[in-house]
């Protein structure tokens, strides 16, 4: 080859370098499938056949505070990042979600104004005001229920008669609340059976007095499966809350019964599997995580035998997530390859 | 000194409730009504205006070393004079403040001016610094307790505003949200001073450059 040749074969090479066009970046260079509306978008999803079965079962007013309450959430998020000139994310579902779940937390009958003071409380008070999505400090629609119980506790706790379709006419109460003041007797008037068995039914296809969402428990599981199969929710979380509340149960009544009525009664279910979970106000590791939800479970079965509330799960979320940066400081996993310090414990 | 400054920074500037967050629990726990936010507001404007003015007169002759039990001591006398007035001129006021008249003898704004500004300046600043500071904490008074009587329940000075079908959002009569309503207005207030801050800055660099 003549150096002629060689130097044009290398100006080639040049060429081809030129051509390449490699971009230099900051890391991160592999990045997951992942998004926060995509995210988001599947938990609203995962929550919808819940609350059809809620509209479906306690009728148009129900319907009305789910639409007013997801509206004035996104309207709200909306009005508050205009006016403090912040980029708008209504788009990514954040809002969405809080609304949602907020109504479903309520109960149907509530008047559709309360539904729009929740989501002012949920959004500007709980999430934007501590600078918005990923740093609220607690779950903004459980905020929103907790205040709206504090405002109006009599709306709060008015629960509809049921239209007598499925059951007969149960006014004014939740199957919790029968039972905490009236025992197993009560409750098996309530749903006009005499065994288990028929309470189990009505209390798994959603066939009894509650919040507008949190009745269905089929519906719900079902969600919580499809977020677990999509890998946004551990399994350990529902799980160790749900088996906390109903291992306790057992041990304080002496019935595996009742244990199994408390799974499914109340918000349990909607709150162990959407509400714990949240990525936001729940502790980062798994670890963390597990102790967030037995943190949970506990609380709740106090509220639930103890307190004054007939239901607990609102307030046992909000309480263990005041204690979640506490809990991520204990369970803080080590960096890879660090070695401790000499004469550290 | 600027006598007007340091009358009228009290007010916004400086406001002791929503800037210096100073003496915060009244604001929780007396503010359900108009009528007892105002008597507090009052009552603390006339002991903070009064015990300047008194230790500013005698702020050579006390010793450094005890200077905070004898302003305690000034503040204590004022207060109880306060109290025997509305003894008996407003035993209700009286009965509805309770235990918080008499803690307005540690309330820490009253102190904190004391200490600040009496215990340094002359009278006719001490008193001016006193009735400002006093303004700020009424008005503050006023504004929370006007949001949370007319919204936790339905009421001005006693009216009712919104009639029968009203439903009053009980957790503003409530202390959580006396703090989330706090919480918003020293926010508010806070945006005021800044952009306040930044138009005069504006105008000192339009100053400097015609």
């Amino acid at each position: 080859m003549s150096p002629e040749a060689k130097g044009q074969t290398i100006g080639k090479d040049a060429k081809d370098m030129q051509e390449l066009k490699l971009t230099v970046s900051s890391s991160p260079h592999v990045r997951c499938n992942e998004s926060i509306p995509k995210i988001m978008w599947n938990v609203v999803a995962a929550l919808v056949p819940a609350a059809a079965f809620g509209v479906y079962y306690f009728g148009i007013n129900a319907l009305v505070n789910i639409i007013v309450a997801v509206v004035s959430a996104v309207v709200f998020e909306f009005l508050w990042e205009k006016m403090m000139h912040k980029k708008v994310t209504i788009k990514d579902g954040s809002a969405v979600i809080t609304g949602l779940l907020l109504a479903m937390c309520c109960p149907p009958s509530l008047p559709w104004w309360m539904s729009i003071v929740g989501s002012f409380l949920a959004i500007v008070v709980c999430k934007q005001s501590m600078g918005g999505l990923g740093y609220n400090l607690f779950n903004p629609a459980h905020v929103g229920r907790a205040g709206l119980m504090v405002s109006w506790p009599v709306a709060m706790t008015t629960w509809t008669q049921l239209n007598g379709q499925v059951i007969d006419g149960v006014a004014g109460a939740t199957p919790l609340n029968v039972f905490k003041h009236g025992g197993q007797d009560a409750l098996f008037t309530l749903f006009g059976a005499n065994d288990w068995g028929s309470i189990y039914q009505s209390m798994f296809f959603g066939m009894r007095n509650g919040s507008m969402g949190e009745t269905c428990t089929v519906l719900l599981i079902l969600g919580g499966l499809y977020l677990i199969w999509r890998g946004y929710v551990n399994w350990q979380v529902p799980v160790i809350m749900i088996a906390t509340v109903g291992i306790l149960m057992a041990i304080i009544y002496q019935s595996p019964n009742v244990a199994l009525f408390e799974m499914m009664a109340g918000g349990l279910i909607i709150g162990a599997f959407f509400m714990a979970t949240d990525m936001v106000s729940a502790p980062i590791t798994l670890k963390g995580q597990m102790i967030f939800a037995l943190g949970c479970g506990l609380i709740t079965v106090l509220i639930r035998v103890l307190g004054g509330y007939p239901e607990g799960v609102c307030y046992s979320i909000l309480l263990m997530n005041t204690l979640t940066p506490l809990i991520d400081r204990l369970v803080k996993p080590q960096v890879f390859g660090a070695v401790k310090a000499k004469g550290a414990k | 000194m600027n006598l007007w400054k340091v009358f009228s920074r009290g007010i916004i500037e400086e406001n002791p409730y929503f800037v210096l967050a100073l003496s915060l629990c009244p604001g929780l726990a007396v503010t359900t009504s108009v009528i007892n936010g105002l008597t507090m507001g009052l009552t603390v404007w006339f002991v903070i205006t009064s015990n300047n003015v008194v230790v500013s007169i005698i702020r050579k002759t006390i010793n450094k070393k005890v200077r905070v039990p004898v302003y305690i001591t000034c503040i204590a006398t004022i207060v109880t004079c306060v109290q025997l007035f509305l003894q008996a001129f407003a035993p209700d006021l009286y009965k509805a403040l309770g235990v918080y008249l008499d803690l307005v003898v540690v309330f820490a704004i009253i102190l904190a001016r004391a200490e600040s500004v009496a215990s340094k300046n002359g009278v006719l600043v001490s008193f001016l610094d006193g009735m400002g500071m006093g303004v700020g904490f009424t008005i503050a008074m006023f504004v929370i307790s006007f949001v949370r009587e007319l919204i936790g329940n339905g009421t001005l000075f006693g009216v009712d505003v919104f009639g029968p079908s009203y439903m009053p959002a009980l957790i503003l009569a409530l202390p959580p949200g006396a703090f989330m309503l706090i919480g918003f207005m020293m926010a508010g207030v806070k945006m005021w001073n800044q952009s306040r801050e930044k138009a005069k800055q504006l105008k000192a660099m339009e100053g400097s450059e015609g």
